[in-house]
């Protein structure tokens, strides 16, 4: 097992450098010259002097590359144009109200979508399955901002059950936190509601077909325990790996529910930087976000290689 | 030898593909995700003919009124009609779907086939750089590109149709990687054909229908995609309509103007909706277990 998971963390060693140098190269994307584009409207040449002696802009771009690298490395990102705090620290500072909002968000999909994929399976091929499975792919085709506008308008205009928006910290006031992350949670979740809702039934369904549920069966098993107890735990397998996997989307569609909700988490950042110019915010949000979509992959591998024993052969 | 190994695939090819379309007009929920579809392309193609009023026109005695049969969906906060916008808008987007769809075949399918095909080092370079681009997720690898190329929707399409091409890259290598181990294949290398007609008479043609599938699936990312990067204001730049940036206005005037708030959102999930279940379905008839 220690050498599978060896095997796999040296595996992302070149994964990792090459998406540090496709964040770096964003930069080169910036069009005319970088310095002016950071600059942005403080154009006196004293500002532009020092962002080109700051980013080492007039070096050969592997120079710059590898200044800039050896200081992530060191777990520095850089430092906001526009606030003068370090990246890592402004990063710091929002990560754990996304990571809050996707920890709830991924705890209501779960709520919803693997309930609603059992009972799919189960029941395939009638009204219920019928129903489950456009609910599923609503869920997928519904912009989850415009969800969110929607339900601020019912729920918060018109019914006046929660707050539109707005954000407190949970060691200040855990009721108001609790009112105000609630529905943000359902919107970035509802997504990630169906894809479990779809995996779940096409595993459910996969394992109902096999020949240790038909054995059980014909051993005169009761139902319900060929379905908890056979199925439905061996089914759960593939769910928990797309679960772990859907966590990093978790922070990509926080971006929009954040703006939306306006809370100020790692989302809103992105979004705040990118109208601000500060792109060495930008670079350290997208690495940030990037080699925690790595871990992920590499937890949800593990993950698998533990629970399913057949893989271990 | 060549006539054999030229008329196998054809042969067998040709019976797949009336087969699978035969499947895909008894598929319920295609037929009524391609219908949306079609509904939708047909009002952007003849929008001029379906809008109402100049989706530009501001009216300044008609702000934000609600809906009436002189604005079917109301007015926005300058007094413009919201059908129309609608409408125009529904343009955009189908636009940005297909165009960055396309943009991200053209990208990612020559690579795929080339790291399958070639294997190697080639395979290596290509598939390392892929996970590499995979691995950032999608949105918020589309802003980062739309934000340092500038925001409009031409870069938005390109931000979009960069961040998909991994998912095509892997497919093509993938796909390639099956089809070249089929026996026609070898049968073209023995009879001397040269790889650039191997590749485009046997491998491209033998791919395309799991390409086709995900590019349904795909547009759909992309219309949601470029709905959400005009909603952040990186995207469609006023005062051209588009859903996402008729959305981003509309948010401001939710307790005012709820109307406003509504349709586009109603267009982008009933469009995005068809383009889901019109995928679906054709995965399912292209499916060989199907038979």
């Amino acid at each position: 097992m220690l050498t599978y998971f060896l095997r796999r963390l040296v595996g992302i060693v070149p994964t990792v450098v090459l998406v540090s140098m496709f964040v770096f190269a964003l930069q080169q994307m910036l069009p005319g010259d970088p310095a002016l584009a950071m600059a942005g409207e403080e154009r006196d040449p004293e500002s532009i002097a020092y962002i080109r002696e700051k980013y080492r802009l007039n070096e050969p771009i592997w120079v710059q590359y590898g200044y800039w690298i050896a200081g992530v490395l060191q777990g520095d990102l850089g430092i906001s144009l526009r606030t003068n705090i370090p990246v890592t620290e402004l990063i710091a500072q929002k990560l754990p109200v996304t990571i809050q909002l996707a920890v709830m968000a991924i705890v209501i999909a779960l709520l919803i979508g693997i309930p609603m994929g059992a009972l799919s399976a189960i029941k395939r091929g009638t009204p219920l399955d019928w129903i489950a499975n456009v609910t599923a792919l609503s869920g997928l085709s519904i912009p989850n901002f415009w969800l969110g506008i929607l339900l601020i308008l019912l729920v918060s205009v018109h019914l006046g059950w929660l707050p539109a928006s707005g954000y407190e910290s949970p060691f200040v006031d855990p009721a108001q936190n609790l009112r105000t992350m609630i529905m943000p949670a359902f919107v970035l979740g509802t997504a990630l509601a169906a894809t479990m809702m779809r995996h779940t039934r096409s595993a459910m369904l996969e394992v109902l077909t096999s020949d240790y549920v038909r054995t059980a069966r014909a051993k005169g098993v009761r139902e319900r325990l060929v379905i908890f107890r056979h199925a439905f735990r061996n089914a759960l397998i593939p769910v928990v790996t797309i679960g772990t996997l859907q966590f990093g989307e978790l922070l990509a569609g926080a971006v929009l529910t954040e703006q939306v909700f306006t809370i100020p988490g790692f989302g809103k950042q992105i979004v705040d930087a990118v109208f601000n110019r500060d792109y060495a915010v930008v670079q350290g949000v997208v690495l940030f976000s990037s080699l925690a979509f790595i871990l992920l992959n590499l937890l949800a591998d593990m993950a698998y290689f533990v629970l399913n024993p057949r893989i271990r052969v | 030898m060549t006539d054999l190994a030229q008329r196998v695939p054809t042969v067998l090819g040709v019976q797949i593909r009336s087969r699978a379309g035969r499947r895909l007009l008894r598929h319920r929920g295609a037929l009524f995700g391609g219908s949306l579809v079609a509904f939708f392309v047909v009002m952007a193609l003849a929008a001029p003919l379906f809008a109402t009023h100049d989706p530009m026109a501001t009216d300044w005695a008609a702000v934000r009124k609600a809906p009436s049969w002189a604005h079917v969906m109301g007015t926005d906060e300058i007094g413009r009609d919201v059908y129309s916008r609608f409408v125009w808008g529904a343009r955009t987007s189908l636009m940005a779907g297909v165009v960055s769809v396309v943009f991200a075949l053209a990208v990612g399918v020559p690579f795929g086939v080339l790291a399958g095909y070639v294997g190697g080092w080639t395979d290596v370079v290509i598939s390392r750089c892929t996970e590499a681009l995979l691995s950032c997720p999608f949105l918020i690898l589309a802003i980062a590109f739309a934000a340092f190329l500038g925001p409009s929707l031409t870069n938005a399409m390109i931000a979009i149709g960069l961040s998909a091409a991994p998912i095509f890259v892997r497919l093509a290598r993938g796909q390639t990687l099956s089809v070249k181990a089929e026996d026609y294949v070898d049968g073209a290398r023995a009879v001397g054909l040269t790889h650039p007609r191997i590749v485009l008479r046997y491998i491209v043609p033998n791919i395309f229908p799991p390409l086709l599938v995900q590019a349904t699936l795909t547009i759909a990312t992309a219309i949601i995609a470029e709905a959400s990067l005009s909603f952040l204001g990186l995207g469609q730049q006023p005062p051209d309509p588009s859903w996402g940036s008729m959305l981003s206005i509309a948010k401001n005037f939710m307790t005012h103007a709820p109307w406003m708030s509504i349709w586009p959102g109603v267009g982008i999930f009933l469009v995005v909706f068809g383009f889901n279940l019109f995928g679906d379905g054709l995965r399912d008839a292209l499916d060989p277990r199907g038979d």
